[in-house]
């Protein structure tokens, strides 16, 4: 298939895998932040190829995952609502809440229905003009543009039975709350490509000069990948840290400008509490205040939500790169995606469940990588 | 066979066409069911088993042992590029029958109706069934229909339940692969699961996806006419080839191993699962199925799917190992290995 076999190309992988080898002279601590990296990462086996001195730690960018338990009681709180017809990606209707899911709720009675774009939600709004239309719009960076242009369009054709619920996650100040951490082991970062595709990577300039720390704009298949992780090891072992773009077919330095514009429209920041990790201040965006009126939290009273994690579940430190999933107590056992206890158990991207689907909880009798 | 009942076709002297929809009364057992049969199901259909309208089909069978196989239809959309769910009622019982080795012969129909389905539309899928049972060899013999209130069904839920009989000898279960064996597909995986997706969302790509559903029962035939050794038959239909390939692996007590790059995937169906965050091993198929050879009959097996239309990309995409029993590995493309388990519910569509 165009534009994807040639970067999964074995004689091209075998060749960005010699030449890290050749280059890496002492161990290595990086961080892929987005967990479609995690996925690419573990599906294809990439970090049982590459040589022991490079150690790659997966990151928070999981959207579902950092998504706050608070967010997702009061998601399933409206989505149980007679008069609402809730709408949201796939993959949050199995991500635990404190006592069930959206599934649970659809099971229910609830009408919960899977959309591939927030602009569906608005079409679906405006075919049921005697319900409460609402968009679970969480996410990074990457999925904003789609959400703000759902939330400007709704305003303009003046469609008052469409809301959102927003919890909108940032990648910078994550990048940030990693490295203040201090029991951080991340030497660099491997930075989201999608997300960069709408911010650029001008904003990660700072954060270089201020940590002293390579991050390197990286794609998502496995040549990607590999070229992302060369670009930075031929930085950590020269000790030139730069903010630099491995992933040019789809990213240029200062991104989508129309993009932004609406997103700085309709969104503005906020603190955010990430799930797992908890508060990381100016990390999220909310409704602006021009648009207020479409915030679904605030149209719909659900009342006070008492939140409950389990106890044993430690996608918190999976999140932050403290433990691989498989360090987990629960990992496989208690914890698999057909119980998750936390969300990086459900969502594709979510580091547990990649290491779950892909088989990392066994030890495989002559499979070598 | 009839080419089937159009409303056009009627000779009935008390003309349902007054009635265009399925009510209530339809599924009564008064006049309106015995019309229904006598006018759209009786001529879409006909054989000499079915026109009795006895309570049962008498049947006669060749000697040896009875396959048989049950399966409820509710695919929505009813009607999908590549078939409807007629024919994927047909076709789904005749491959369980076939995959046992058996040679389906006889198929009941029992139709769930949603009062208010109209009347065209459950001709055009009685025709639709009628065409593939043809298509099958099969004769559909003996069938019901009730009608549950609107809003209380899909339109049409169907029930197929067909028998077959299986030659001396043959024991195409899954237990009996062993090491060393090689595994073949009779062509490109996942097309129907994205077919019916596509078109369910509202989906819109560059080429339409097609379903592959479709009667397996003669590629079958050919393998075991040819004295193939069949070791273990299988249609990969939901939860896809993995699901499949896991139940090789656990009831043959062997380990699987897959070249990833090896999986014939339609170009569309790639791209269609790429953007939408899905694995085409895990997605549906109606046309397909994975046969395991011994390692010197497998270019001989191959041979013969190639000549049948169905089996025009047919491949050999791994093989059976003693190493790793219940499990299933696959070499992924850039050389590492990972394994390939089953998928616990239906896979989501991810965020981005």
């Amino acid at each position: 298939m165009k534009y994807l076999d040639e970067y999964r190309d074995p004689e091209l992988a075998r060749k960005l895998f010699d030449e890290i080898d050749r280059i890496t002279t002492q161990p290595w601590v990086m961080m892929e932040v987005c967990g479609g990296q995690t996925h690419s990462i573990i599906r294809n086996g990439i970090d049982k190829l590459l040589n022991e001195n490079i150690e790659l730690v997966h990151g928070p960018g999981c959207p579902v995952c950092v998504t706050p338990l608070d967010t997702i009681d009061k998601a399933l709180a409206i989505a149980g609502r007679e008069d609402v017809i809730f709408c949201s990606f796939g993959d949050m209707l199995r991500v635990p809440g404190s006592t069930r899911d959206l599934f649970q709720v659809k099971g229910d009675g609830g009408d919960v229905r899977i959309v591939y774009s927030p602009l569906d939600a608005i079409k679906i709004a405006r075919e049921n003009p005697d319900k409460q239309v609402v968009f679970f719009g969480i996410g990074f960076e990457t999925t904003a543009p789609a959400n703000a242009m759902a939330v400007y369009q709704a305003k303009q054709l003046r469609l008052s039975n469409f809301s959102m619920l927003v919890s909108h996650v940032l990648v910078p100040p994550a990048i940030r709350a990693v490295l203040d951490s201090p029991v951080n082991r991340v030497q660099a970062f491997l930075a989201a490509g999608h997300v960069c595709s709408v911010m650029g990577f001008s904003e990660y300039v700072p954060i270089v000069e201020e940590y002293q720390v390579p991050i390197v704009v990286t794609g998502f298949e496995p040549l990607d990948v590999l070229e992302g992780i060369r670009k930075t090891v031929v930085q950590l072992e020269a000790g030139t840290p730069a903010a630099e773009n491995a992933y040019t077919r789809a990213v240029n330095f200062d991104g989508n400008k129309a993009a932004q514009t609406l997103i700085a429209d309709v969104f503005e920041t906020t603190d955010r509490n990430w799930r797992g990790i908890g508060m990381i201040p100016g990390s999220g965006w909310e409704l602006s205040q021009r648009y207020a009126d479409f915030d679904a939290a605030e149209r719909f009273d659900v009342g006070d939500i008492d939140t409950q994690e389990p106890e044993i579940c430690r996608s918190g430190e999976v999140l932050q790169g403290l433990i691989k999933p498989n360090e987990c107590e629960a990992f496989g056992k208690a914890c698999t995606p057909r119980k998750p206890l936390g969300a990086t158990m459900v969502s594709s991207e979510g580091a547990c469940a990649a290491y779950y689907t892909y088989g990392r909880f066994i030890e495989i009798e002559g499979v070598t990588a | 066979m009839s080419d089937g009942a159009t409303i056009d076709g009627w000779t009935c002297p008390a003309p349902l066409r007054d009635q265009p929809n399925i009510v209530m009364g339809h599924g009564g057992g008064g006049k309106l069911s015995a019309e229904l049969i006598e006018h759209l199901f009786l001529p879409a259909f006909r054989n000499e088993h079915l026109e009795g309208l006895g309570d049962a089909a008498v049947l006669e069978l060749p000697a040896g042992r009875i396959a048989m196989s049950t399966d409820s239809f509710v695919v929505r959309p009813r009607v999908f590029p590549g078939g409807d769910i007629g024919e994927l009622a047909v076709n789904g019982t005749v491959n369980d029958v076939a995959m046992a080795g058996a040679t389906p012969l006889y198929v009941s129909v029992a139709m769930i109706l949603e009062e208010g389905m109209p009347i065209d539309e459950l001709a055009a899928l009685a025709r639709s069934m009628a065409k593939a049972a043809d298509h099958a060899g099969v004769q559909l013999v003996t069938g019901d229909t009730k009608v549950v209130d609107k809003g209380h069904g899909d339109g049409v839920y169907i029930n197929t339940t067909g028998i077959g009989v299986l030659r001396q000898g043959i024991d195409v279960h899954p237990k009996n692969v062993r090491p060393g064996d090689v595994v073949l597909v009779n062509g490109t995986i996942g097309d129907h699961g994205m077919a019916i997706m596509s078109v369910r969302e509202g989906l819109e790509f560059e080429s339409a996806i097609r379903s592959d559903t479709a009667a397996l029962n003669h590629l079958v035939a050919a393998l075991l006419e040819a004295d193939i050794n069949v070791r273990a038959l299988r249609d990969p239909t939901r939860g896809g080839l993995a699901a499949t390939l896991n139940e090789f692996a656990a009831a043959g007590e062997v380990g699987v191993v897959v070249e990833e790059r090896s999986l014939p995937v339609q170009r569309a169906v790639a791209s269609a699962c790429e953007m939408l965050g899905m694995d085409p091993f895990y997605v549906a198929n109606e046309g397909k199925m994975v046969v395991v050879v011994p390692p010197d009959q497998a270019e001989r097996a191959l041979e013969i799917m190639w000549a049948d239309q169905l089996g025009t990309d047919a491949v050999a995409i791994g093989e059976i190992v003693a190493n790793h029993p219940g499990v299933v590995v696959a070499k992924t493309a850039i050389g590492a290995t990972r394994v390939v388990d089953t998928q616990v519910g239906e896979q989501l569509p991810r965020i981005c």
